[in-house]
């Protein structure tokens, strides 16, 4: 089947930079519109809960929640920000991300998408009218009464095929100019042979007429084409929803005056400045301030590290606690996300020359329907001593008994019911053939930070501490937005303690909180500023006068992690855990996880390493990562899945996206891969055996416009019934 | 027979009907969101009196 392919573009800078223009545009408006994707969503009380409360929210005009795209669009007034709606909707208990509204106005998709839906109304309409004149001649009328029926059938027919028969002719046409032999030929050949035919027989009072047949075909192959649009669009838009999640902008400082721009703009020897919370738009040293980064979507290491002047900083870090100003050592084309980005476009078109069943089976298929007919018309042609207008009858029954239409919805009625199941469950799939690949993977390899753990800390030792030091700390915690201050304070907070009274709170960047307390200086933050010795774990410490207390953390797990590991493992597939953190860190979750096989300190070039040693010893790999270091990994592996925590370079590489923070789905989606598989072979071999037994009766001359209906709606309604049984 | 003469063009008319509806909701985009709105039935918001018609539901 020929299929026009869109690829979002591997290059995040490239999706960001018209976006970006779009967004300064979108500044001078009075009214904005702002696109949240709340993949949560799923309920008639999602629906009123969060619409009721965001038409209270101030500015909002409207807010609407489209529950099948699980999507939000709000309209506000100018001044209204994402952010804003983002952060009421978290306390709701609905994780949101943003959408960029340039990216996403998906006119032209949205304009092909109904032009389809179209074409199947009209040829639907046509097929039910010419039907109930079709009934009355099978059952009996004859003479003039007939032929009246065969011409109004056929001034229906016409318009009909011209209309709705375009998307055919137009990609055989395509097929044919570039010399390749596609479905779209044959079936666009069998529509114009059957329609000419028709048309003849009936000016002639001839006795069969194949009008409806080729108007059931079209319609039935226009709503197999229509599913597989859908599919496609909704990968599309996931796919833009994805370089939508975040617009690459930076702050630049030139003369001590800020202006945001796009990062593309960014020069060599640029200063940007950096905010506590925001990410490192480009490669680059720090010239001032002093902060600690959150190297985990790079490096996976769970720990942040301090910066001051002189740290040489990557993009896709995040800054956690002061501001920093960089200076741009590399942007754009040379920036190492761009390297990153190059690599998945040429994983991607790799993956590009997959061929799937369907198009097995399409090949397999293509020539052999003109050649059977064709072989008809000569063999009657001879028999008949020279009858054209019989050997013809024969060969147009033959190519319309052939023609495939249950092919045509035997994998676009499972992809869609499939995609759609996944899709509820929280997994967005990508790319079109990514469901086939995932049944045939034997092997997953996990990502530790940010994929099986929440990437989050969580302090371990509480208990440990007395209720005034807790409540010390958590007042001097509340002050801070760096992930361990923040950790720290929520867990003390849900025991219920309320937060001691400090005095002249101050953050001291790159080092902690410090304020004072009973006439006592308290801290918090790292060892040596603390005046504690450092340990070997995760950890935060506490001063209160001389004496020190020490917080451990420890990385959160995901929810569904262990559920996702044990049911793979029951499914037969071998799982792997791969980091760049510590060996006891790796080897403690490992154990944790009853995953027998695990590898610390991978570099990003042992992880791809590692995945294609697997891949010589024949195994297909799944691999499920997050961050900037799974990148490579995530594009040579068979399938790949990644968070939608995850940064864009990572989404980009993989093929499907998990919206939800439970990690459960992925087993669900291995699982139901196979079955889809499953019902794909099953649709196909339907399809086949229908013709096996119906081909001969057309060649024999036996076939009537009646069985041509018959067969062909039967064997359509049995393919998307099997299909269905997937829900 | 004289009766087809009728019935034909009424049939003819009423399949055509259909089709004007169709696309009809079709550019009204009442197929944008199937999902949400077979949830919406559930909402008692708008029970009392239609929720006031605005932009984002028009076209």
């Amino acid at each position: 089947m020929s299929t026009i392919t869109i690829r979002p573009s591997a290059c995040p800078a490239c999706d960001a930079a018209p976006a970006a223009e779009a967004l300064a545009g979108r500044a001078a408006v009075p009214d904005a519109k702002i696109l949240v994707s709340v993949p949560a969503v799923h309920c008639a009380a999602c629906i009123s809960t969060i619409e009721r409360d965001l038409a209270k929210m101030p500015g909002v005009n409207s807010a609407r929640l489209n529950l099948t795209l699980r999507r939000l669009s709000v309209d506000a007034k100018a001044g209204v920000e994402a952010s804003d709606v983002i952060a009421r909707l978290d306390r709701l208990g609905y994780e949101a991300h943003e959408l960029d509204v340039g990216t996403l106005s998906m006119t032209e998709t949205e304009r092909q998408g109904r032009e389809l839906l179209m074409m199947v109304g009209v040829s639907g309409f046509a097929m039910m009218n010419i039907m109930l004149l079709s009934v009355a001649v099978w059952s009996g009328a004859e003479g003039a009464t007939r032929d009246l029926f065969h011409l109004i059938s056929g001034l229906i027919a016409v318009p009909t095929v011209a209309f709705a028969g375009r998307p055919f002719f137009r990609n055989a046409w395509k097929a044919l100019r570039a010399r390749r032999m596609d479905m779209d030929g044959p079936i666009s050949f069998a529509i114009l042979l059957t329609v000419f035919i028709s048309t003849y027989e009936t000016l002639q009072s001839g006795e069969h007429a194949y009008f409806e047949a080729v108007v059931m075909l079209i319609f039935f192959l226009l709503v197999g084409r229509y599913l597989e649009f859908r599919a496609r669009a909704i990968a599309r838009s996931a796919a833009q929803e994805l370089a939508a999640l975040e617009v690459p902008r930076a702050t630049r400082l030139r003369a001590g005056v800020e202006s945001v721009v796009p990062v593309a703009d960014l020069a060599v020897g640029d200063i940007v400045l950096v905010r506590p919370g925001g990410r490192v738009p480009v490669d680059g040293v720090v010239t001032e301030g002093q902060s600690e980064l959150d190297r985990a979507l790079l490096t996976g290491e769970t720990l942040p590290v301090f910066a001051g002047p002189a740290t040489l900083v990557s993009a896709g870090e995040v800054n956690l606690t002061g501001p920093l100003q960089v200076r741009v050592t590399a942007a754009g084309k040379d920036s190492s996300l761009h390297r990153m980005a190059d690599l998945v476009a040429n994983a991607e078109s790799a993956r590009m020359r997959y061929t799937t069943i369907a198009e097995k089976a399409a090949s397999a298929y293509a020539p052999t329907i003109p050649i059977l007919s064709l072989g008809a018309f000569f063999v009657w042609f001879w028999l008949s001593g020279g009858d054209l207008r019989l050997s013809l009858n024969i060969a147009v029954a033959s190519l319309i008994i052939t023609c495939p239409c249950a092919l045509g919805l035997a994998v676009p009625a499972v992809v869609t019911a499939s995609s759609g199941k996944l899709f509820r469950k929280g997994l967005l799939i990508k790319d079109g053939t990514a469901l086939e690949r995932l049944a045939e993977v034997d092997t997953v390899v996990f990502d530790k930070t940010g994929t099986l753990t929440m990437g989050t800390p969580e302090p371990t030792n509480l208990d440990a501490h007395a209720t005034g030091d807790l409540r010390v700390a958590l007042g001097l915690a509340e002050a801070s937005s760096h992930p361990l201050a923040q950790a720290l304070a929520r867990a003390i907070r849900e025991r219920g303690l309320p937060p001691a009274k400090i005095a002249e709170l101050t953050e001291v960047p790159g080092y902690g909180v410090e304020g004072q307390w009973q006439g006592q200086r308290v801290r918090l933050g790292r060892a040596d500023w603390v005046g504690a010795k450092a340990g070997a774990v995760t950890a935060a410490y506490l001063s209160i006068g001389a004496e020190t207390r020490c917080f451990s953390f420890a990385d959160q797990l995901r929810p569904g992690a262990q559920t996702v590991v044990r049911s793979l493992q029951a499914q037969g597939k071998e799982v792997w855990l791969m980091s760049g953190d510590v060996p006891e860190v790796v080897r403690d979750l490992a154990q944790r996880l009853g995953i027998a096989q695990w590898q610390a300190e991978a570099l990003p070039a042992d992880k791809a390493a590692k995945i294609e040693a697997l891949h010589a010893e024949g195994h297909k790999v799944l691999m499920v990562g997050d961050g900037l270091n799974d990148t490579a990994a995530l594009s040579t592996a068979h399938v790949s899945i990644s968070p939608a925590s995850a940064l864009d370079a990572a989404r980009a590489a993989s093929d499907m996206v998990l919206l939800s923070r439970d990690l459960a789905p992925v087993a669900d989606a291995v699982s139901l891969s196979k079955t889809a598989m499953q019902r794909i072979r099953e649709n196909l071999w339907q399809s086949g055996i229908y013709n096996i037994i119906f081909v001969p009766i057309a060649l024999f001359g036996l076939a009537t416009p009646l069985w041509a209906a018959f067969v062909m709606s039967i064997s359509s309604i049995t393919v998307t019934l099997n299909a269905l049984r997937l829900k | 027979m004289e009766v087809l003469a009728l019935l034909i063009p009424a049939s003819l008319f009423l399949g055509l009907l259909g089709l004007v509806a169709f696309l009809w909701s079709l550019r009204k985009g009442q197929y944008d969101d199937p999902e949400g709105d077979s949830q919406r039935i559930l909402d008692p918001r708008y029970d009392d009196k239609p929720k006031p018609v605005d932009e984002d539901q028009r076209g």
